[in-house]
């Protein structure tokens, strides 16, 4: 397969991007979007044509939540509940076009190229994303009981990723799917409850603080999650704070 | 000289992590404060040591190559972690899960350390479901279990296929905490570069911040290396891309010998190699093996069919197929440990018998499962697993059985420790995957997760901590001596040594060749013939590696491909030691499979008179050859038996 990539290069934070128009030919479909571009920084190295493209990547098998590419418009590209590494040239036409841009929000600043920094996520995790225990001094595992489907709710908010691509995808930059997963995942246990209210103000104060943008309920966010997460858990989220404020009020 | 002091406590084995506990030496919390510690890796390992040392009260400096301490390899683990709970009443027990991981790792693990590990198993399971860490539940609301290789009991705890991940995000939570409490301090995005030695001490190490190729010092009272393992020396493996050997090797130039660095394990459920172009390899879990069932056809003609695709797996009927590990193990079965299962593999495709185009891949199949217990019940098993085969090779595995084939998955040798888990350089300490101690010669599924997690909440806090009780003595380390001048100025000649190359050739493409090198010569069948040639190999490619490397770009930006070249200099170093390491063990035990040394039956086929030690390498030079010094290993409690699976 043959393709033609618009990339969005720009040398570091402060330089001014632009897009770039390269060629990639005798694609293999088997090959993952990734891959694809390996292929094309090899030859921009041999040929010495250009600096390769930075992107980040890790795991190359879905789970780290470190790639993540805004392809042809859609964050993580034409596929549904996959990650970047993950999508396939299978899924394009022969001969496309292919845009290719970093995450694109004021919380996340471009780095080089395609990489972002997403420390931001990492901030509102420390704001209280955690249950408040140290090593040690826990009770046995089994005398927490917690029912079945409680903690299959919980683990479906707790598969987040942390990849960005709900922040991507809203034209708001709200980071609200990512906070409500880990909100959900904790407020769902016993072991979260103890703190859940506290949490979720802590936690939703610095969303605001980072520059991410408030929720329009147009759930751009679960269209593109690669990991599917529901916008029930924004929901659960909006419970969780307005009982929270309310119980602060009392 | 045998330098090497494994500093295993008196008494009976069931009472030796009792006794250090009780014997070592604290440090009063006005003068923790007063002491830095820096780590190196935020997976399982470094999270949950810096979280623990931090809630203690020391001064954590915790460093990750990544932009987020959640995207660390241990996140890729699916299956689960072993405990000895014994919720499930099937005869588990510590003295169980202690027996087990020695007999998986073929006799080659250090007991004393094997035997705290399955001691303070059940302290980890207890941790991760007070920090929320989602683990499958029964209807009751107990703890759910599952099987996996190497052991009759139901020991596993999981959440569904993404165990690893959501204990990461546990130690990432408890580490967040102690950021935000001020106890950690996170530097994101650097890697460590070299390890800082002041009066033969570790004291602090040198990195490079990704973002802008900023070279920058560290000091402290201690290092704890927990850097993972050096699969990618492989250049296809199911490791990460950004996973690398740098840190254990620049400790082990620095004097920290390395351990069994022959010691690799073939992982044997992995989606086949397809296309040259391919960048990794997907694993497929273990836990998969729980209801899956192997097969080759036994038929050479269906195998022809298969490969010209005149034929469907699901046509071949059940008498003309070769469920060979059920027949070759009735007792384990589809669950024989993990090297056992990938030579069993390899042996099957090697006589011919490999179902797709290369030859090179045999079926993982559910159809029975599915009967059984109906395709809800797999689906919640292993839905995501599923899902994840279907997207990478465009095949449903409800429809159609798996195609996998064994490939590199991770170290068991490592960074030598003694039972505190250092070093042979005082004040470096190894954890996780980066040391040796554990696994021997092969390491049992899910024991990874529970290693790492061992080390980090419930070893160091105790070992470190007594290392630290002399430190209290000593001021803040400062950065600013000439041992850590000397030691960035390396670091930067070494960097403009590799971009003033400017040769013909990208960094991609020599390590494609390494990797090809040593999966043929260092992979899962060797013989002495086959290293000395692969040795010869590696030399000839590392001299035209520093002639003909192009790295492009600036070291003072942010710059992947000097980060990989840096990474692969010093595999070829590690490679050729890997290599020599193997060639000196006359034996086969575990992942090391040496094809002169194996029964008529090919299994294994070990040594104990001559090689039942850890073999412990010591750094002579470049190019020179290492010094190898012998740690007996002694089996107080055990019977050493010929592993049998049968």
């Amino acid at each position: 397969m043959n393709f033609t990539l618009k990339i969005w290069r720009q040398e570091n934070a402060k330089a001014k991007g632009r897009f770039e128009t390269y060629k990639v030919e005798n694609i293999s479909s088997d090959c993952s979007f990734l891959e694809m571009l390996d292929i094309l920084n090899e030859s921009l190295i041999s040929n010495k044509i250009a600096h390769p493209v930075c992107f980040d990547n890790d795991c190359r098998e879905g789970i780290c939540g470190m790639c993540g590419l805004y392809i042809n418009g859609r964050p993580h590209g034409n596929d549904d509940g996959v990650t970047t590494c993950q999508l396939h040239m299978r899924k394009f036409k022969d001969g496309e076009t292919i845009w290719i841009e970093p995450w694109r929000a004021k919380a996340f600043p471009v780095i080089r190229d395609l990489v972002v920094d997403r420390t931001a996520y990492d901030k509102i995790i420390q704001a209280g994303g955690y249950v408040s225990v140290s090593t040690g001094g826990v009770p046995d595992a089994n005398s927490i009981l917690i029912a079945k489907d409680k903690a299959d709710k919980a683990m479906d908010a707790a598969e987040c990723i942390g990849c960005g691509a709900c922040v991507a995808a809203c034209k708001n930059a709200s980071a609200m799917l990512f906070v409500s997963a880990k909100v959900s995942h904790l407020a769902l246990l016993p072991q979260g409850k103890v703190e859940a209210a506290n949490r979720v103000q802590k936690m939703v104060e610095k969303m605001d603080e980072l520059g991410f943008g408030n929720c329009t309920n147009t759930y751009a966010c679960e269209a593109e999650c690669p990991k599917l997460i529901k916008r029930s858990n924004i929901a659960r989220l909006n419970r969780e704070w307005i009982c929270a404020r309310v119980g602060k009020e009392k | 000289m045998n330098t090497l002091d494994s500093k295993i406590p008196e008494g009976p084995l069931a009472q030796k992590w009792t006794n250090y506990k009780a014997n070592q030496r604290l440090v009063n919390p006005a003068n923790k404060r007063k002491l830095d510690v820096i780590v190196v890796g935020t997976g399982l390992a470094g999270a949950s040591a810096a979280a623990s040392l931090g809630a203690m009260g020391f001064n954590v400096d915790i460093f990750c190559i990544s932009d987020s301490p959640r995207r660390a390899h241990s996140i890729a683990a699916q299956g689960g972690i072993n405990a000895a709970k014994n919720y499930q009443n099937d005869g588990d027990s510590v003295g169980r899960l202690f027996y087990d991981t020695i007999k998986g790792g073929d006799y080659r693990a250090r007991e004393a350390n094997v035997y705290r590990l399955a001691e303070v198993s059940n302290n980890i399971i207890d941790q991760c479901v007070a920090q929320g860490v989602p683990f499958a539940r029964e209807y009751s609301g107990l703890l759910d279990n599952r099987s996996f290789g190497g052991a009759q009991v139901s020991r596993t705890f999981y959440a569904r296929g993404q165990t690893g991940q959501q204990l990461l995000l546990g130690a990432y939570g408890a580490l967040s905490h102690q950021i935000a409490r001020g106890t950690v301090k996170l530097h994101e995005r650097h890697e460590m570069l070299d390890l800082v030695l002041v009066d033969g001490k570790a004291r602090g190490i040198i990195a490079r911040d990704l973002t802008n190729g900023q070279i920058k010092r560290f000091a402290a009272h201690a290092v704890v290396l927990a850097t993972g393992g050096y699969g990618n020396i492989y250049f296809l493996s199911t490791n990460a891309m950004n996973s690398n050997g740098s840190a254990e090797w620049c400790c082990h130039k620095k004097g920290a010998y390395f351990a069994n660095p022959c010691f690799v394990q073939i992982h044997p459920t992995c989606i086949p190699v397809h296309g040259d172009y391919q960048s990794k390899l997907t694993l497929m879990s273990e836990s998969l093996r729980n209801d899956g069932r192997i097969w080759v056809p036994k038929k050479k003609e269906d195998v022809e069919a298969l490969r010209k695709g005149t034929l469907k797996p699901t046509d071949i009927k059940e008498e003309d197929r070769d469920y060979y590990l059920e027949r070759r193990y009735p007792a384990f079965g589809n669950l024989v440990p993990r090297d056992v299962a990938s030579r069993a593999a390899k042996e099957r495709c090697d006589a011919g018998y490999g179902v797709n185009n290369t030859g090179l891949a045999v079926f993982l199949d559910f159809s029975t499962a599915i009967k059984r217990l109906g395709r809800d019940v797999i689906e919640a098993r292993y839905g995501n697993l599923f899902q994840m085969y279907e997207k990478i090779t465009a095949v449903n595995p409800y429809e159609t059985p798996m195609m996998i084939y064994p490939a590199i998955h991770y170290t068991m040798g490592g960074i030598w420790v003694d039972y505190e888990l250092q070093t042979s350089i005082p004040g470096l300490f190894a954890a996780g995957e980066a040391n040796f101690s554990d696994h021997g010669a092969n390491r049992l599924g899910a024991s990874a997760l529970m290693q790492g997690l061992a080390d980090g909440y419930f070893v160091l806090p105790y070992t470190l901590q007594n290392y630290l009780a002399d430190e209290i003595y000593n001021d803040r380390v400062s950065p600013n001596t000439p041992e850590f001048e000397k030691a960035e100025s390396e670091v930067r000649q070494r960097i403009d040594r590799l971009m003033s190359i400017k040769g013909t050739k990208t960094v991609d493409h020599f390590h494609k060749k390494l990797g090809n090198i040593m999966w043929d010569y260092v992979g899962m069948g060797r013989n002495a013939e086959g290293l000395q040639k692969g040795l010869t190999l590696i030399n000839e490619l590392e001299q035209e590696f520093w002639k003909d490397v192009q790295v492009i770009g600036t070291a003072d930006s942010m710059n992947p491909e000097l980060e990989k070249a840096i990474r692969l200099a010093d595999y070829f170093e590690l490679a050729k030691l890997m290599a020599k390491d193997a060639y000196h063990r006359n034996e086969s035990c575990g992942g090391h499979f040496r094809e002169e040394y194996q029964t008529e039956d090919g299994e294994t086929l070990r040594n104990d008179n001559d090689y039942m030690y850890v073999a412990a390498w010591e750094y002579q030079g470049h190019n020179q050859d290492e010094i190898l010094h012998k740690e007996p290993l002694v089996y107080q409690d055990i019977e050493i038996k010929q592993r049998n699976y049968k």
